[in-house]
């Protein structure tokens, strides 16, 4: 049987994801004429270049480091994401398990003086604490994973909100600064920050979530644990059948994920970019976000590494944009239009493989024409469906 | 002037991709008969009766309505033409009462509201008319599959179809409510009602029909008068040559036991009922014993309690020695092999290919999984290439061919391969030749034989009674979830296993 | 005490709106997640009329035009939501998902650029409405009335007759249960399923303008609406997909919600000395806590959440 490269998985799932960036964007566009006609293009433009508008080098290259800074988290939470939904599980609540993180890591460095990595392993523990509340509902109460992951979020920012009240500036709602107040908290910048004219946040974080991604797509596919989580995804009864433990994997599953999200806050407030403001109302962008970039990324934890970056790129860039006529929200707007559009990847893939059943179906009745001896069993054809 | 046909079918073509599931087939129903329609499964019964009742357009061909020619593009225009259908599986709203759903569709109302006082009179007033006893308030989960199929029919009836369609009416059914089902078809046939009966079962055709129009692999092979033919040509025509049903064996040679069940019992995932009450049976090595039964009575429930799916409420089980009532499924399977009756709810991860479905109950297994947890790809392959070759699993690509696009007959291959190749203490197949062709049937039964004169334990669970008939050794019977009788298949008949299956006798089970 | 009950009422009656869409929506069987989206572009929509309206406008001629602006409002943007999991069956989650990040963003951007064009020097997304408020009530003695409450009441009672007492009830509840069972019978899988996910986001619409008008008389829309959209489909599951037993439960979780406004108010509470936070948590963790009870138990429609289609008949 010939090869056909568009029947295959992966780059049907590449086009799918750039279809739905371009018309993310479009829809975007579209939307800027509405409020403002003039400077749509423009607009979105900015968005695209986010830290190339800056004109001298050097600055766009202080930039592009930010912008991998808080790439780093977003790739993680879009692991976490991807890791559960392999499981058949939406783990909505990345959101509060992030929020978890920042709290546990930053009170453990400003309260304790802890250094950075016993900081790093407490905010994973704390993330995974939460995944697993979240787990053992879904496996012993049968109650869905995103309205329990919701109400755990909102719970989650209150308890944050309270607890790093304990760390604040007595003038700003705002945490004590980290380098100031415990700098052996600091993650190492190994001295990355170098070729980011000296951008003293760009450090460990950004290999350290490349490198997980990679961890994650070998658990996932080279790993006996990865072939039961799968399987429990795509068949959790066939899975119980052959004795894999559903329960355990689910909980175990949201552990991991809850630790994925957690990790990858502190690695964003472990450099100390950002601090917390404790008066803050709702829980940050960021868990949301991941589920973008992880859709866009295929549920591909290699394609989640580029999609990480492009969703962190356009809502960094969303800042540039003129806000005499624009918001930095437009950068939101895009990305929640790209994950609506994400529903439709399936029927996306639909079409394409239809496409295709079709043209074969139509050179396999030529080649039946010309010659009249019949054809080896046709086993590739599917099951009496039909649209 | 009437025209003599109710409905005629003319020339019918129905392609699928690479199949075509009709091809030029005619059927003609006359007013007022019972025409039964035979053939196996797949040889394009259901595909025929979809294009009748519009699911599916036929790409060649007419259908005429009293000789005039009509189109159905969907359901509406079938019960608009009076053509109604009781399908193979309800299409029963289980939550609604036996009104509700008899009204659904076509309810009566008066400034937007329900009249169900109205219909209520009128259902009960067919129910009479037509000898069906129903209750109609009552909720579907809670009624007996008999009373659902009667809803069904009252279905058709309160819309006041005049042609009606029975897809396999009576697999569900003992053989008291076939009975019933047959009297009422005479009686609706009586009425001026044309009926369609679809089936695979001979001696019900001969009892019920007039006329009797049979299919084979898509193809027309002919239409017959039922008083002027018998089984053994219906037989022929249905499956191309005579067929030896009959299963070569030895005589079993039972050795020591290898599973006992104890005192089991297991909840009902439906009703308030236990499906399955205190049974006991032992299965020895060296045999082949058949758990027979209408569908529906425990055995899936029982199968589900023994191979640990779902929790027993009491009893023991004990395999090879060991107790394992409350056992995971994982160590149940150290020494149990388990065919599922449901291929792709249990037996397949569709989205897998197929070697890694072969290796689903083995992946942890040291040949597969290396001492750090990583899986041994090359050794899955090889393993899978062996499988594919000695059990002739075919498929496009070979081992890595996605489940989801082989036949339904591969997939099964699929299944037994890896269950059997697992070389299990004992095997519980259920009804592990479903939705297979002749050939491969015969496959699985002399597979299941060769298991048993290797000396291992096989337990089947069937509902066709050729095969509990022809391939076991001993045969305990299945009826609302207990066992009413043991039987032995070399001198029993067909005629009093099916009073066991109906509950209308009961025999003393020392099993 | 009087404004424990009357915001106890006022949530309550946010609730039992969204959480009766919610209802609508599944016993079609379609999932709504994006309720809380919904509810927010519903908020926009009855914010922006009531800015928009003349302020001689008769109360009843502004209560009138803020829940039709919201109601509608909502309904287009539930349409989204069906087009994608009706029509082209995509997954249910995602996209209500989608629809809730679409909600804040959108919302915000709207405002954003209309309080940008008013006046540049103004980029934040809050809309004003005090003087327009002020219709939506009525004083009974201290005990403020709000209109709303009666209109959540009488679309409490239309959705349980048209539940169950309408052909229309029966077809829709019958697409949720078995769809093919409902096809067979010529009931339009597609069509009832619109209709169920349109009546939720009518409701959800509604829901929202009652919520940000509870209260408050101006609204940030980047706050959204605080997980409001899930805690009605707590009290829904809670409330086992029938509306009497989700209005009981909408007031229970309605007086949590409520405690956190006026806690103050009682002198044994505010004795406690218990931070607000807390009261802000309480809705969730009660309802954490009574899902965990009820979810293993409860009656989900038979076949929510599983996209119909035709050729699987």
């Amino acid at each position: 049987m010939k090869k056909n490269i568009w029947k295959n998985n992966g780059i049907q799932s590449l086009l799918a994801s750039l279809a739905c960036v371009v018309l993310g964007m479009l829809l975007g566009y579209i939307v800027l004429l509405f409020i403002n006609p003039d400077g749509a293009g423009e607009a979105v433009a900015t968005i695209i270049k986010n830290f190339l508008t800056y004109s001298r080098p050097e600055t766009q290259a202080k930039y592009f480091g930010n912008t991998l800074v808080k790439t780093a988290p977003l790739l993680m939470c879009a692991l976490a994401i991807l890791f559960a939904y392999k499981v058949g599980l939406f783990n909505i609540g990345v959101a509060g398990q992030y929020c978890a993180g920042i709290a546990v890591s930053l009170y453990a460095a400003l309260a304790w003086h802890w250094g950075w990595l016993p900081c790093m392993l407490l905010a994973m523990l704390g993330g995974a604490v939460l995944g697993t509340i979240s787990g053992l509902l879904k496996s012993y109460c049968n109650v869905n994973e995103v309205i329990s992951g919701i109400m755990i979020n909102w719970i989650t920012l209150y308890l944050t909100n309270m607890l790093l009240t304990k760390v604040k500036e007595d003038t700003s709602p705002y945490t004590y600064v980290l380098q100031h107040n415990n700098p052996s908290a600091v993650l190492p910048s190994l001295g990355l920050g170098r070729f980011f004219n000296n951008n003293q946040y760009v450090g460990l974080a950004i290999p350290l979530a490349v490198l997980i991604a990679i961890v994650v797509w070998v658990v996932l596919e080279k790993t006996r644990f990865g072939y039961e989580l799968r399987a429990t995804g795509n068949n959790k009864n066939a899975a119980k059948y052959c004795g894999m433990a559903e329960k355990r994997n689910i909980i175990l599953t949201l552990a991991i994920s809850g630790m994925l999200a957690a990790m990858g806050a502190s690695m964003l407030y472990l450099t100390g970019y950002e601090q917390w403001q404790c008066s803050t109302s709702s829980v940050p962008g960021m868990g949301f976000n991941g589920i973008a970039a992880a859709f866009l990324g295929g549920l591909n934890p290699i394609g989640t590494i580029l999609a990480s970056f492009f969703i962190q790129h356009i809502t960094a860039g969303g800042a540039y944009v003129d806000k005499s006529m624009y918001c930095a929200q437009i950068s939101d707007l895009i990305s929640a239009i790209i994950i609506y559009l994400c529903g439709f990847v399936l029927f996306m893939k639909y079409a394409m493989n239809s496409a295709i059943a079709r043209k074969e179906e139509k050179a396999l009745l030529k080649a039946k024409e010309k010659e009249p001896e019949p054809l080896p069993d046709p086993a590739e054809t599917k099951e009496g469906g039909d649209e | 002037m009437d025209a003599p046909y109710a409905i005629e079918m003319l020339h019918i073509t129905k392609r699928f991709p690479g199949i075509i599931a009709n091809d030029d087939i005619t059927l003609q129903l006359k007013k007022g008969e019972i025409h039964a329609l035979l053939g196996e499964n797949g040889a394009g019964k259901s595909t025929l009766m979809s294009v009748l009742f519009g699911l599916y357009q036929a790409e060649q061909g007419v259908i005429k309505k009293d000789g005039k020619e009509v189109a159905i593009r969907d359901p509406n225009d079938a019960n608009a033409l009076g053509i109604g259908m009781v399908h193979q599986h309800f299409k029963l709203v289980e939550c609604f009462s036996v009104l509700d759903n008899i009204i659904l569709g076509v309810e009566p109302t008066k400034n937007g509201m329900l009249q169900k006082k109205e219909a209520r009179r009128r259902v009960l007033e067919l129910s009479e008319k037509y000898g069906m006893r129903i209750d109609p308030d009552a909720i579907i989960e809670d009624i007996t599959v008999g009373m659902q199929q009667r809803t069904e029919i009252l279905k058709m009836l309160y819309r006041e179809n005049e042609i009606l369609i029975f897809d396999e009416p009576t697999a569900v059914l003992t053989p008291q409510e076939i009975d019933e089902l047959m009297a009422i078809m005479k009686n609706l046939a009586a009425e001026g009602k044309s009926i369609l009966f679809i089936s695979h079962k001979l001696n019900e055709i001969m009892a019920v029909s007039d006329r009797c129009t049979v299919l084979r692999k898509g193809k027309y092979i002919g239409t017959v008068e039922t008083k002027n033919t018998n089984m053994e040509e219906l037989s022929a025509m249905m499956v191309g040559h005579e067929v030896n049903f009959h299963v070569a064996k030895k005589p079993a040679e039972p050795g020591e036991v290898v599973l006992e069940v104890d005192q089991m019992t297991v909840a009902s995932k439906i009703h308030k009922n236990n499906a399955v009450k205190d049974v006991s049976l032992k299965v020895r090595r060296g045999e082949i014993v058949c758990i027979a039964g209408i569908d529906g009575n425990g055995q899936t429930e029982f199968v589900y309690g023994l191979t640990g799916l779902e929790p027993t409420v009491s009893g023991r089980i004990t395999l090879c020695g060991k107790d394992i009532t409350r056992a995971s499924i994982r160590r149940r399977n150290a020494d149990m092999s388990h065919i599922p009756e449901d291929r792709h709810k249990h037996g397949l991860v569709l989205d897998y290919t197929l070697e890694d479905n072969l290796v689903l109950q083995r992946y942890f297994e040291p040949e597969f999984t290396d001492k750090a947890g990583f899986l041994r790809r090359d050794n899955i392959r090889k393993y899978a290439l062996r499988l594919i070759e000695e059990y002739d699993i075919r498929s496009g690509q070979g081992p890595v061919t996605p489940a989801r696009s082989m036949s339904g007959g591969n997939q099964q291959k699929a299944i037994v391969a890896r269950e059997i190749d697992k070389n299990p203490e004992l095997l519980v197949a259920v009804q592990p030749t479903r939705g297979l062709d002749v050939g491969a049937i015969e496959n699985v039964h002399k597979e299941l034989v060769a298991q048993r004169d290797a000396g291992k334990a096989v337990l089947l669970v069937s509902l066709e009674l050729d095969e509990v008939m022809d391939v076991s050794d001993r045969i305990l019977v299945m009826y609302e979830g207990e066992i009413v009788g043991e039987l032995d298949p070399k001198t029993t008949t067909q005629e009093e296993l099916g009073l066991y299956m109906a509950g209308a006798k009961r025999g003393k089970v020392t099993a | 005490m009087v404004l424990l009950l009357q915001y106890t009422l006022i949530f309550a009656s946010v609730l039992i709106l969204v959480a009766l869409g919610g209802c609508f929506s599944e016993h079609s069987g379609v999932i709504n997640l994006g309720l809380e989206g919904i509810m927010i572009m519903g908020a926009l929509g009855g914010a922006l009329t009531m800015r928009y309206m003349p302020s001689g406008s008769s109360a009843f001629a502004m209560i009138m035009a803020v829940l039709l602006a919201a109601a509608l409002v909502g309904m287009v943007y539930s349409s989204l939501l069906a087009v994608a999991c009706i029509n082209f069956k995509a997954d249910q989650t995602i996209v209500g998902t989608a629809l809730n990040m679409l909600g804040i963003a959108g919302a915000t951007v709207i405002v954003k650029a209309i309080n940008t064009a008013a006046n540049p020097d103004d980029v934040s997304s809050i809309v004003q409405y005090a003087g327009a408020k002020k219709a939506f009530s009525t004083a009974i003695g201290s005990f403020e009335f709000s209109w709303f409450t009666l209109v959540t009441l009488i679309l409490l009672i239309a959705s349980y007759v048209i539940l169950y007492k309408t052909k229309f009830g029966l077809r829709l509840m019958a697409c949720g249960e078995h769809p093919q069972a409902a096809d067979s019978v010529g009931i339009s899988v597609y069509k009832m399923r619109w209709a169920g996910v349109l009546i939720s986001g009518v409701l959800g619409g509604l829901g929202g303008i009652v919520f940000i008008t509870a209260g408050v008389s101006e609204w940030r829309f980047e706050y959204g609406v605080a997980g409001f959209g899930f805690l009605a489909l707590a009290v829904m599951i809670f409330g086992q997909w029938k509306p009497i037993r989700i209005a009981l439960a909408a007031l229970l979780f309605g007086m949590f919600r409520a405690l956190s406004n006026v806690y103050s108010g009682f002198d044994f509470l505010a004795g406690l000395n218990i931070p607000s936070q807390v009261y802000n948590m309480m809705p969730y963790i009660i309802s954490l806590v009574v899902l965990a009870f009820t979810s293993k138990k409860s009656r989900a429609p038979k076949a929510e959440g599983i996209p119909y289609d035709k050729g699987q008949r």
